[in-house]
């Protein structure tokens, strides 16, 4: 049984960067990549906000030296991207040297071409090629074969906006026994109409920038991303002198079991996330330095992650915020880009703000971090919840 | 490390496999190129005012962990684990038409929120009221062998003592036609009987529920002990069975002692062959397929896990399974293989208890 489980390398591409390093200097200079939607038509447009990448698919094609038949949904492409780049900060030139596992995770996988091409399908033969691509687990694979994984541990959760805090939790479940030697884990979404349409019937899209925590939060923003991280046991950090850039220490994951879209009112399952988190890392409530909230800013989650912050916290509330002002709601690759903010958050002993907001929640009397705050930072918490119940808790460390 | 045991079973399929006294006994002969499933009477599981707005897939999952559970003898589980391939697909075929025909106007989120992938599994916990760990694999042909893993890693550990794993996927309509656009699903009708000597290409789809609850603690309705399970995103068919062997021999076993091969071919021409090869080198032992009684998806080998639970149980293997004939009558050790295409390939080790 390895000990700890070592993240070496990162990988992103947001709307608010496309690689790490832009992704830091946007969050640290208060820089959000909210607009308008522009590559999707949407009779929408006008009505939401999104965090949209700005290459276009051709440009990911092309950055990735992909020929024109491919059949790479903008779900592969982003993940494929942001993988890449993580295997190259872990300084990985020989993938299969260990055994090497894959967990990603997509809500939307190949819907954005299903949508396109749903009814030219039956008779456009040019556009077949993405009939295969649909099913969640294809920019998977996708992702394996542009990394050189093969013959290996490769899968893929859904648990919609929670997804990708579950991939690193199972990454590092799997690194902890043995099974495997490193582990490229995260998640990649895509925006499609198919998303856009579905959380406008649900009324939590907000039509201007979203305001996390705030008393007026209208909705969330919905963002398209893609982030991977590089798992690696203590056997291959000491054989190779890898560089760690943080642990992770923590994982919790419940089931709220109240409804199929909205959360418990004291947020059960966000509550025993964070307990179970703390259980794992051998950590009380007073050792968390910074909690990165889930904070998708609508009016159910807010409440009850605040509350169950307060239920887990006490009077002692850590500094807390939500990036997702910055990024949109990224859905299932959310808990992997932030995580990736949560190790640079470590790294970089900052403290992101809570942007946009205005106005403290009537309900309780904790605060968001509102202005970028330094202080020495030893551990981060992450949430991620999801509809279906799903609520996971990450907890990133500098020391092992 | 403790063992991790099979404790109970629960199937629902195109087969009568819903009552777990029985074993295959009558077939369901079809011919056809989509075999849906015998659905049970879902009212006496579920309040009908739910079970109306409940998709297919919702159902049969909520069905088949009920029937397990309550096999199993316990009151509740202490984790939940769904695999799916493309989750309630009709759904989603329902809310992207919708989309598309009425130009973004006029929908409704119901089908949206079933479309989620994780709306199973998060109805499962909702119907038991279950807070534990709940998590959704949707990794094609591996959905439920990741289940497996998952849970296996888990028992072993001793961290849960009881989860309850499960494949489920359900038939839509239009995916269904697109898929034979591509020869994914068989052009042709084709018979029960004759669908695994096909030599056309694609395979007869299917869908369907198998839930299992997997325990580390073996008790008198047990059906057998999980001994190992790998998954591989890529073999090639040269691989298949050197891979095979050092799987086996990974559990101090050797091929030899394996009684009976359960195998995922499905009469797809294309690509049977990852089958045959592995067949080949296994002349000696007891074959077996399945994929002509419940149809090719992409959880559709938590059809062969059950079948496998099954003939450990039982100690009879159904003629209608038999792909060769050997004179073996005891079942101590099953091996499964299976893959989708030439992707996903997957070894299960089962031993009787």
């Amino acid at each position: 049984m390895s000990k700890g489980v070592a993240i070496t390398g990162m990988g992103i591409i947001s709307a608010i960067g496309n690689n790490v390093a832009e992704n830091y200097q946007s969050l640290i200079q208060g820089k959000k990549g909210i607009s308008r939607v522009s590559k999707i038509k949407t009779n929408h447009v006008n009505d939401i906000m999104v965090g949209e990448i700005d290459f276009t698919n051709e440009a990911l094609e092309q950055q990735l030296g992909l020929t024109s038949d491919n059949n790479y949904s903008r779900t592969a492409l982003l993940g494929a991207i942001a993988a890449k780049q993580a295997i190259q900060d872990a300084g990985i030139t020989d993938i299969n040297a260990y055994k090497t596992g894959l967990i990603s995770s997509t809500s939307v996988g190949g819907m954005d071409m299903t949508e396109r091409y749903y009814y030219d399908y039956l008779e456009d033969k040019s556009t077949q090629k993405y009939i295969e691509g649909h099913h969640a687990g294809d920019s998977t694979q996708k992702i394996a074969e542009q990394l050189g994984i093969e013959k290996s541990l490769v899968t893929t959760i859904s648990t919609a906006c929670s997804s990708a805090a579950n991939s690193i939790m199972l990454g590092a479940r799997l690194i902890k026994s043995g099974q495997l030697d490193r582990v490229v884990v995260g998640g990649t979404d895509c925006l499609s109409k198919f998303t856009i349409n579905g959380f406008k019937t649900l009324m939590i899209l907000s039509d201007t920038y979203s305001t996390p925590f705030d008393e007026n939060r209208k909705g969330l923003n919905l963002g398209e991303a893609a982030a991977f991280l590089v798992l690696e046991s203590d056997k291959v950090v000491e054989a190779e002198n890898k560089k760690v850039l943080a642990y992770v220490k923590g994982y919790g994951n419940a089931n709220d079991a109240y409804h199929q879209t909205a959360s418990s009112e004291n947020g059960d399952g966000a509550t025993l996330a964070m307990q179970k988190a703390l259980d794992i890392a051998s950590y009380n409530p007073e050792d968390i330095d910074y909690v990165n909230a889930h904070g998708t800013a609508t009016g159910n989650n807010d409440l009850s992650e605040g509350r169950a912050i307060i239920r887990v916290f006490g009077e002692n509330v850590p500094d807390f915020s939500s990036t997702k002002a910055y990024t949109g709601h990224t859905l299932a690759a959310a808990g992997a880009i932030e995580a990736v903010y949560s190790v640079l958050a470590l790294q970089n002993n900052i403290i992101y703000p809570n942007l946009n907001f205005k106005t403290q929640m009537k309900e309780f009397n904790i605060t968001p971090q509102l202005a970028l705050k330094e202080k020495p930072l030893q551990t981060v918490m992450s949430n991620s919840f999801g509809f279906g119940g799903n609520c996971s808790t990450l907890i990133f460390s500098k020391e092992q | 490390m403790k063992n991790v045991y099979i404790n109970s079973i629960a199937s629902i399929s195109a087969q009568q496999t819903l009552d777990n006294t029985s074993f295959l006994d009558a077939i369901e002969d079809y011919e056809a190129n989509v075999l849906s499933v015998i659905n049970p009477n879902y009212k006496e599981y579920i309040p009908p005012a739910a079970a109306r707005r409940m998709a297919k897939g919702i159902k049969m999952g909520v069905v088949a962990s009920k029937i397990a559970i309550q096999e199993s003898g316990l009151d509740n589980i202490d984790a939940i684990i769904t695999g799916t391939g493309m989750g309630c697909v009709r759904d989603s075929e329902k809310f992207v038409s919708a989309i598309i025909d009425n130009d973004e106007q006029y929908l409704t989120p119901t089908s949206f929120i079933q479309s989620t992938h994780n709306t199973v599994g998060g109805q499962i916990a909702l119907e038991l009221q279950c807070k534990g760990y709940n998590f959704t694999y949707v990794h094609a042909s591996t959905s439920f062998e990741s289940t497996l893993i998952d849970a296996k890693l888990q028992l072993e550990l001793d961290e849960e003592k009881n989860i309850l794993i499960g494949g489920v996927d359900e038939l839509g309509d239009h995916t269904t036609e697109i898929q034979k656009l591509v020869h994914l699903v068989k052009a042709e009708a084709v018979k029960t009987s004759e669908v695994l000597d096909s030599k056309t290409k694609g395979a007869v789809f299917g869908e369907g529920a198998n839930f299992f609850v997997l325990s580390n603690e073996k008790q008198a309705s047990t059906y057998a002990e999980v001994v190992a399970i790998k998954t591989y995103n890529t073999l090639a068919e040269t691989e298949v069975l050197q891979e095979a062997i050092h799987f086996v021999n990974g559990s101090n076993l050797n091929i030899e002692d394996v009684d009976v091969l359960i195998l995922g071919n499905n009469g797809d021409v294309d690509f049977d062959a990852f089958y045959t090869t592995l067949a080949e080198g296994f002349k000696n032992t007891q074959q077996a397929s399945y994929k002509h009684l419940c149809g090719e998806f992409n959880t559709a080998s938590s059809f062969g896990f059950w079948l496998a639970s099954k003939v450990l149980k039982t100690q009879t293997l159904p003629e209608v399974v038999k792909a060769n004939h050997t004179d073996t009558t005891s079942f101590k050790t099953i091996l499964l293989y299976n893959q989708y295409r030439g992707e996903n390939h997957s070894f299960t080790l089962l031993k009787q208890c």
